[in-house]
């Protein structure tokens, strides 16, 4: 018996839609031990991001407003986080940057167990266990935390994002507490964003992904198509360290956790820490002039040949079947 | 400055695809597998080696780099490559694997922090067999130092460490005075990433992490590794997170060749229908 909260993460001061990944574990979580949940959204701005959460069957929307610095700093984001979720039983942000920088500090505040970019939740007994990806996707652990609360972040690929369930959830302000000790010593300076009129790679519904056989001609090759199939762009590692892709594009272990339901890899090898990134899509793609590379053992349609006649090719020949 | 290094040994993860999940569920099974250092510890390495040189005269330290590992007797040919390669002293925490969590980890890093005393603490931002990405964070709150994780470039300034963390649409650029706990992502070994205030604002480093040459080995044999017992440094040593059970990944079906374009527009039209 208990109750869950979501921490919610914003982004130019709305609601970013990975939380609602959150919101689909807490639905199930909820119901499984009998409880309810609220949404915390906190940040810059949070009171004016809250309407976007009110229509998804939380019990309450909480706001809490950090004006201690710029940006978002853990420090002055934790206390209040774990200042509120001392109440419940589980609390909950999505698997994104931000939640797995800040999840785990409020768990040590907390003294909470804590299992990271979870795949499901699997009630047994009225407890909860939570499923989780190790070794790059290998190997399944079944979890159990062993602590009074508990700290989860989900995996965007694996939870999809929840629909509205109508109604509308109370919003209540919170206080800020004040920032952890060691605050005074960070201070939060910029944030260089990338821009790109494209959809996100862990919302598209497509992803054209490059690797190193790409070269330097990422956007002249793979963005028109990637306009043509109103897609995301991703790379490798490779192409992202050497310049040729911004490393937000990294799709692996260690990048984008990506499940689209069409996903081309253009050039790429397909390293284990690559394939854990994007082995969860639902048609794969490959373009590989190499007939031996392992990108071809999860692809579902593999060509063996030169990318850099294929993609045309490709364009012409989707525009044709249209 | 002195930096301490929490370093793992993990099952090589270039071939974490041979991984096994026993029959009866209750074990993954990496026999087999070589043991490597977790990437990205080993990329916080480097990039304590970088912090405490000017870039041209790498055998000249500029302050200390002390590794640690927590795991068992094996894991000190593990540490002596890191002294090979240019840490100065190596700490092993006698443990096995199923003993600790990230939590535990944490608890006794905070207690050998405060016996050690270093400014920095540098860990990799995960340790790619649990893939948790926990431990810097949980230290930092008990020790109630500021943090910055998934760091992509540091330059010292002053007392304090510029950092740039890779986040989802972009980069977060904070300032950090030390003591303080950074973890490190992979772009951290890019040739321009990381300077310590005596490198000169021009110099590059080569891609990637530095090879120990063969008289380092040899001198590394002398260096000091000290071994420490768990309960030393931790005395609740429960765990928060337990496994009753593993199991194995759903194999994907490999799939089919197509012969050229014009069959693998009408096979994602007509089969796939994902056009
Ligand atoms: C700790 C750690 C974490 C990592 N995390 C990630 C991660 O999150 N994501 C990730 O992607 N990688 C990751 N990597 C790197 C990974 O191991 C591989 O090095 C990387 O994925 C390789 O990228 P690639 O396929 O682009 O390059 P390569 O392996 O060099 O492959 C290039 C491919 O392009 C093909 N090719 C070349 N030219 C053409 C052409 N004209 N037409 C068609 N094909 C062509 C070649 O045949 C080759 O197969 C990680 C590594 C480590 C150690
Ligand atoms: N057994 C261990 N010994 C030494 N350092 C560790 C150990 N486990 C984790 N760490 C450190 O903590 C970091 C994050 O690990 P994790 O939170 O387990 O993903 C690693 O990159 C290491 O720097």
């Amino acid at each position: 018996m208990g109750n869950i909260l979501i921490v919610a993460e914003l982004a130019e001061g709305k609601v970013r839609k990975g939380t609602l990944s959150a919101v689909t574990f807490a639905r199930t979580a909820a119901a499984a031990i009998g409880g309810t949940f609220d949404i915390l959204v906190i940040g810059q701005g949070a009171a004016g991001a809250a309407a976007g959460v009110t229509g998804f069957g939380a019990a309450k929307v909480l706001t809490a407003e950090i004006s201690s610095c710029k940006g978002y700093v853990c420090e002055h984001f934790a206390p209040t986080v774990a200042e509120i979720a001392k109440g419940y039983s589980v609390v909950v942000a999505t698997a994104t940057g931000f939640g797995k920088d800040l999840i785990p500090r409020v768990a040590a505040k907390l003294d909470a167990g804590y299992a990271a970019d979870i795949s499901a939740v699997i009630p047994e007994g009225g407890a909860l266990t939570y499923r989780r990806p190790m070794f790059a996707g290998n190997a399944y652990g079944i979890a159990k935390l062993t602590t009074p609360i508990q700290a989860v972040t989900v995996r965007q690929s694996e939870f999809t994002a929840a629909e509205p369930s109508g109604g509308s959830s109370p919003v209540e302000t919170v206080a800020a507490q004040p920032p952890s000790a060691g605050a005074d010593r960070i201070e939060f300076l910029s944030f260089d964003q990338v821009k790109s009129a494209r959809p996100e790679l862990t919302d598209a519904r497509v992803i054209v992904s490059g690797g190193r056989g790409v070269k330097d001609k990422f956007e002249s090759t793979l963005g028109p198509l990637a306009d043509l199939m109103s897609a995301a762009l991703g790379a490798t590692r490779a192409s992202c360290d050497a310049g040729f892709a911004p490393a937000d594009l990294q799709v692996g272990q260690t990048g984008k956790i990506v499940a689209p339901d069409l996903y081309f890899a253009f050039g790429i090898s397909g390293a284990i820490q690559h394939l854990a990134g994007m082995k969860g899509s639902k048609v794969i793609v490959a373009v590989n002039k190499d007939p031996e590379a392992p990108i071809f053992q999860v692809a579902d349609y593999g060509l063996v040949g030169d990318l850099f006649t294929a993609v045309p090719e490709l364009i012409a020949g989707i525009k044709a079947a249209r | 400055m002195k930096v301490l290094v929490p370093l793992k040994r993990v099952a090589d993860p270039d071939n974490a695809n041979k991984v096994k999940v026993t029959a009866d569920g209750k074990k993954v099974e990496t026999t087999g597998l070589e043991w490597k250092p977790n990437p990205f510890d080993e990329y916080a390495v480097e990039t304590a080696l970088r912090l405490t040189e000017d870039g041209t005269k790498p055998k000249t330290r500029a302050g200390e780099v002390v590794v640690v590992t927590f795991g068992p007797k094996e894991c000190e040919i593990t540490l002596r490559a890191m002294l090979a390669t240019g840490a100065d002293r190596a700490i092993r925490v006698e443990a096995e694997d199923d003993q600790l969590d990230g939590w535990l980890v944490a608890r006794a890093l905070k207690k050998l922090v405060e016996q050690e005393k270093p400014d920095l603490v540098l860990l990799g931002k995960q340790a790619v067999d649990g893939d948790t990405n926990q431990v810097g964070q949980i230290l930092a709150e008990l020790l109630g130092w500021p943090m910055a994780t998934s760091a992509a470039m540091i330059k010292e300034d002053g007392e304090a460490l510029l950092v740039g963390r890779e986040v989802d649409g972009g980069v977060i650029n904070l300032k950090v005075r030390l003591p303080a706990v950074v973890t490190v992502d992979l772009r951290i070994v890019a040739p321009a990433s990381v300077y310590s205030k005596l490198t000169k604002a021009d110099f590059k480093y080569n891609e990637g992490v530095r090879f120990a040459p063969l008289p380092a080995i040899m001198q590394a044999k002398k260096k000091p590794m000290a071994v420490l017992k768990l309960a030393d440094l931790a005395t609740d040593t429960a765990l928060r997170i337990q496994y009753p059970r593993f199991e194995p990944p759903k194999g994907r079906a490999a799939g089919k060749k197509v012969k050229d374009v014009a069959e693998l527009v009408d096979k994602l039209k007509n089969e796939a229908k994902v056009l």
